[in-house]
C-alpha cells in the first residue's frame, strides 16, 4: 500500500486532467464536449464492468440491459422529478435488478454465466418492447432534454465516482478478495471467503454505475425505444475495450475505453459505410493479438526493453 | 378451437421445432466438441437462407435441390473460418477456459463481419420468393405444400443426421472427441480434424436450416440472431456436448414457442428465455445434460 | 469426544457409494493419517468434512456441533482448514497476499488490517517463506507452494487442519523439513488429518492411522499395528514395508 506522499504523486497527472477536462467547454468549440460526452459514457461502462469483471474473471454481457434500464427509468421518471434524482432513481433501480440477477446466476460458472447474461439482454429488451406495445401503448419514449453542457458536467461527474470507487475497491481487502475469487473460487471458499455474497453485490455494484450512466444518457439521446436502450453492441464493447486496455488494474479500462472511442469515431467519420464492418473486423484482431491488451503490452515492454 | 387450428400450430410446431433441432444441434457440434460458444452462428441460417434467395431468383434452381449445394458451400466455410481464425485462437490461448472466453469474444467479432458484409452487399431490404406456394388438400384440410415439403426435410434432414451421428465411424469419432480429447488422441483419432469437421458441419446444419426457412418466410440480413439466442437456449436445456438433448430440446421448445405465439405474439421469446432461466437455476448441466 | 467426529459418513454418487458408514473420532493435538488405495474414497471423506460435498447420509461433527452440509467459508470460520490434492493457490497473487487474505477472511470477527499484516509475517517465518513474500504464486516451485498452502490454512486460525497429500511430488530433503513442520505445527496445538501415499513419511508422523478402501473403514489403530495388519497388507501395503516394521 502507498504511503500518502507516494499516493499523492501519483494523482498529479490524473487530477490535471480531471481539471483539463472540467475546463474544457471554455476553450473548446461547442461540438468538443458533445464528442468528449461520447468518450467519457465508454469508460463508465467500461470501469464498471471491469470493476467485476475484471478479477473475478465472469464474463458479463449484460452491461446493455443494465445501461437500459437506467434510460427507461430516466424516461420514466424524469418528466416528474429533477435530474440529480432521476439519475440516482436510475441507479438504484439498476442496483436493485443487479442484485437480483445475482442472485438468480448464483450457481452458474463461467460459460452459462456468460450466456445467461447474454440472453438477459434479449429477454428484457423483448419485454420491455412487449410491455410497451401491449400495456403503455406505445413503441418509444421521449425523454425530458436537457442541455448538453449539463448532461457533460453530469458525466464528467459519473466519470470520476466510478473511476474512484473502481480504484479503492482494487486497492482495498475487497480487491483481494474479488482477485482470490477469479483465480480460484473453490480455494476462496475455503479461507472464509462468502463467494456468493461478494458476487452478488459488487456485480450488483458494478451495475449501478451503468445505470446511472443510462439515466444520463437518456436526456442526450433525446428519444429511446427497446431496440435503442438494449442494443446488444453495447454489451460486447465495453468487453472489448476493457481486453483492449488490459484488466489488471483500473487505467487498462479507461485507456482501452478512450482509445477505442476515438478510433471508432474517426472511423465513423471516414467510413460511414463500412463502419460496422470494419469494427467486427478490429473486434477480430484485438481478441487474437492483444490477450493482455496496452496495459499488458506496456508491461511486457518494461520487463523486456528492446534497449538496456 | 377447430381441428384445423390444432393441426396449423402442430406442423408450425414441428417444422420450428425441427429448425431450431438442426440449428442447436450445429451450436452444439461447435460448442460441445470444438469449444467454441460460436455468437454467429445465426448468420451462417442467413446466409444459407440468402444462397437459396440467390439459386432461386437468379438461376431457376429448386430451393430443395439447393440444399444439396448449401450445405457443403456452408461445410467449407464453416471448415475456413475454424482453420483460420479459431485454431489459432485454441494455440495461443493457455487454458480452455481463456479459449472459450477468447473464441466467444470473437464470434461475435464474426458476426458483425458477415451480417455487415451481407447488408452491404445484399442491402437491407426483406426478400422473399415464392415456392411452393399453392394449398394442398391433406385429411380433409387445406395447407401450403411447402410447409409440408419443409416439414417433410426437415425430419428427414434430423434424421439422417442423428443416424449419421449415432451409427457412422465419423460420429462415433466427434462423440468420442467430445467426451475427453486427449483418450480419443490415444485411440488414433485425429482430434483437430475433428474439431474441425465439427464446426464445418455445424455451419451445414444452420445454412440447410436457413435454406428450409427461407422457402416459408422473408428473409433479410438481419434474421440471424433471433436463432441464435434460440440455439443457446436450447443448447443449454438439452445439455451442451449432448446431441440428442439438443434434438428433444430443440423439437419442444419449438412446439411451445408456436403455442405461445398463437397466444400472445410478443411474449415467445420471452417464454424460452424463462424456460432457460429455470433450467439453469434447477439443473445447469441441461435436462439430459452429461 | 474429540475435537472432529465423524458418525456413519456416507457419500453417493449415483448408484456409486464413494464413501460407506465410515466413523471416525480425533481427539484434541493428535496427527491422524488417512490411508488407502487410490479411490478409496480418502479426498472424498476430506470434501465432505470441509464443506466442499455434501453427505449422503451419517452426521459430521466439530466440537459437538453437527457441520456436515455446512457451506465451507462457514466451517473455515468455525476453525477447519485444508490443502488440496492438487495444489489450488492464486497465482496471480503475491505469496504474502496468501497469508494476509487467510488472515483477514478465516476468522469469526473483522480483523484489522494491521493486524492481519503482522500474523501473515509471522506465519511466513515459520513456514520459511519470508524472503518470497513479494513473489507471485505461480513462480514458485512446487514444495514452495505446498507450504504456501499450508502458511495460508494456518492463517485462519484453525483448530483443526486437513492436509491432502501434501508431501507428493516432494524430494527426500524436501520431505523431512515437512514433517518438522507439520510436527511444529501439532506442537502449537492444531489437531491434524492428513491423507498421504508417501507410507515412510506418513507412518513416522501419525499418532494414529484410519485405512480406507473402496469408501469403507477396513482398519484404524498404532502405525505398527496398521503395518502389520493383515487386511491392510493384503489390499495395500506390500510385503516390503511389513518386513521393515517387522525389525526390531
Amino acid at each position: 500500500m502507498d504511503t500518502p506522499r507516494a499516493l499523492l504523486k501519483k494523482s498529479i497527472f490524473p487530477s490535471l486532467l480531471v481539471l483539463f477536462l472540467a475546463t474544457l467547454p471554455f476553450y473548446m468549440p461547442p461540438y468538443t464536449p458533445l464528442a468528449v460526452t461520447s468518450i467519457l459514457m465508454y469508460i463508465v461502462l467500461t470501469v464498471s464492468w471491469a470493476m467485476f469483471c475484471g478479477p473475478t474473471r465472469y464474463i458479463s454481457l449484460a452491461t446493455a440491459t443494465f445501461f437500459g434500464v437506467g434510460m427507461y427509468t430516466s424516461a420514466v421518471l424524469g418528466e416528474r422529478l429533477p435530474l440529480p434524482l432521476v439519475v440516482a432513481c436510475g441507479s438504484l433501480v439498476s442496483f436493485l435488478i443487479g442484485l437480483l440477477t445475482g442472485f438468480i446466476c448464483l450457481r452458474l460458472r463461467g460459460f452459462y454465466f456468460a450466456i445467461f447474461t447474454f440472453g438477459l439482454n434479449e429477454l428484457v429488451r423483448n419485454f420491455v418492447l412487449w410491455w410497451e406495445g401491449r400495456v403503455a401503448h406505445t413503441v418509444g419514449r421521449w425523454v425530458v432534454l436537457v442541455d448538453s453542457l449539463t448532461i457533460y458536467y453530469y458525466m464528467l461527474v459519473i466519470v470520476l465516482l466510478t473511476v474512484l470507487v473502481a480504484f479503492f475497491i482494487s486497492r482495498s481487502r475487497y480487491g483481494l478478495i474479488l482477485l482470490s475469487i477469479g483465480e480460484a473460487e473453490e480455494a476462496a471458499a475455503h479461507i472464509g471467503i462468502n463467494v456468493t455474497r461478494y458476487r452478488i453485490f459488487f456485480f450488483a455494484l458494478s451495475c449501478l454505475f451503468m445505470g446511472m450512466a443510462g439515466a444520463v444518457m437518456a436526456t442526450k439521446w433525446a428519444y429511446i425505444d427497446p431496440r435503442i436502450a438494449f442494443n446488444p453492441v453495447l454489451n460486447f464493447t465495453p468487453v472489448l475495450m476493457a481486453l483492449f486496455g488490459g484488466v489488471g488494474n483500473v487505467f487498462g479500462p479507461i485507456l482501452g475505453a478512450g482509445v477505442l472511442t476515438l478510433a471508432s469515431e474517426i472511423l465513423l467519420s471516414r467510413f460511414p459505410y463500412y463502419y460496422m464492418l470494419l469494427y467486427g473486423i478490429l473486434f477480430i484482431v484485438i481478441i487474437s493479438f492483444l490477450p493482455d491488451g496496452l496495459v499488458g503490452l506496456s508491461r511486457r515492454w518494461r520487463e523486456n526493453p528492446l534497449i538496456s | 378451437m377447430s381441428i384445423k387450428l390444432i393441426f396449423d400450430v402442430a406442423i408450425t410446431g414441428l417444422i420450428m421445432g425441427g429448425i431450431y433441432a438442426l440449428i442447436a444441434m450445429g451450436l452444439n457440434l461447435q460448442y460441445g466438441v470444438a469449444r467454441v460458444l460460436n455468437v454467429s452462428h445465426g448468420e451462417f441460417v442467413m446466409v444459407g437462407a440468402f444462397i437459396t434467395y440467390f439459386a432461386h431468383v437468379l438461376f431457376g434452381i429448386n430451393p430443395l435441390l439447393s440444399l444439396v449445394l448449401c450445405g457443403p458451400m456452408l461445410f467449407i466455410i464453416g471448415l475456413f473460418m475454424y482453420r483460420t481464425l479459431f485454431q489459432y485462437l485454441r494455440r495461443s490461448s493457455q487454458s480452455l477456459d481463456m479459449f472459450e472466453g477468447r473464441s466467444m469474444l470473437a464470434s461475435f467479432g464474426l458476426l458483425y463481419v458477415i451480417q455487415n458484409i451481407a447488408l452491404l452487399w445484399w442491402g437491407p431490404n426483406v426478400k422473399a420468393y415464392a415456392y411452393l406456394s399453392y394449398p394442398i388438400r391433406f385429411l380433409g384440410l387445406t395447407f401450403e405444400a411447402n410447409r409440408l415439403v419443409a416439414l417433410l426435410f426437415t425430419l428427414v434432414l434430423i434424421l439422417v443426421f442423428y443416424l449419421f451421428v449415432v451409427y457412422s465411424k465419423a460420429g462415433k469419432a466427434i462423440r468420442a472427441a467430445a467426451q475427453n480429447e486427449k483418450s480419443a488422441q490415444l485411440l488414433g483419432i485425429n482430434v483437430p480434424a475433428v474439431l474441425g469437421f465439427c464446426f464445418g458441419l455445424g455451419t451445414l446444419l444452420a445454412g440447410v436450416a436457413g435454406s428450409i426457412v427461407s422457402m416459408m418466410q422473408e428473409i433479410t440480413p438481419l434474421m440471424g440472431f433471433p436463432y441464435l439466442i434460440i440455439a443457446m437456449i436450447v443448447l443449454v436445456l438439452g445439455g451442451a456436448g449432448n446431441i440428442l438433448g439438443s434434438l428433444l430440446g430443440g423439437l419442444i421448445l419449438g412446439g411451445v414457442t408456436t403455442v405461445v405465439m398463437y397466444v400472445e405474439p410478443g411474449l415467445s421469446l420471452v417464454v424460452s428465455y424463462v424456460i432457460f432461466a429455470l433450467i439453469l437455476l434447477i439443473r445447469p448441466e441441461g435436462v439430459l445434460g452429461r | 469426544m474429540g475435537i472432529l467426529e465423524g458418525d456413519k459418513v456416507t457419500k453417493f454418487f449415483g448408484g456409486l457409494a464413494a464413501v460407506f458408514d465410515v466413523d471416525f473420532d480425533i481427539n484434541k493435538g493428535e496427527i491422524v493419517g488417512l490411508i488407502g488405495p487410490n479411490g478409496a474414497g480418502k479426498t472424498t471423506l476430506f470434501n465432505m468434512i470441509s464443506g466442499s460435498l455434501s453427505t449422503t447420509g451419517g452426521e459430521i461433527r466439530y466440537r459437538g456441533k453437527r457441520i456436515s452440509n455446512l457451506k465451507p467459508y462457514q466451517i473455515c470460520k468455525l476453525g477447519i482448514a485444508r490443502t488440496f490434492q492438487s495444489v489450488k493457490l492464486f497465482a496471480n497473487i503475491s505469496v504474502f497476499d496468501h497469508v494476509f487474505l487467510g488472515s483477514i477472511c478465516g476468522t469469526e470477527s473483522r480483523t484489522k488490517t494491521a493486524d492481519a499484516q503482522r500474523k501473515a509475517a509471522t506465519l511466513l517465518e515459520m513456514v520459511g517463506l519470508s524472503a518470497r513474500k513479494s513473489d507471485l504464486a505461480r513462480n514458485l516451485p512446487l514444495a514452495e507452494q505446498k507450504r504456501l498452502e499450508v502458511a495460508r490454512a494456518l492463517s485462519t486460525e484453525p483448530q483443526v487442519l486437513l492436509l491432502d497429500e501434501v508431501m507428493a511430488g516432494l524430494t527426500a530433503t524436501e520431505l523431512t523439513s515437512f514433517t518438522t513442520l507439520i510436527r511444529e505445527i501439532r506442537n502449537e496445538g492444531t489437531t491434524i488429518l492428513l491423507v498421504e501415499h508417501v507410507m515412510q513419511a506418513i507412518m513416522d508422523i501419525s499418532d494414529r492411522i484410519i485405512v480406507l478402501h473402496h469408501g469403507v473403514k477396513i482398519a484404524e489403530g498404532l502405525p505398527r499395528e496398521i503395518v502389520t495388519n493383515k487386511r491392510v497388507i493384503e489390499v495395500y501395503l506390500g510385503t516390503d514395508a511389513y518386513a521393515e516394521h517387522q525389525q526390531p
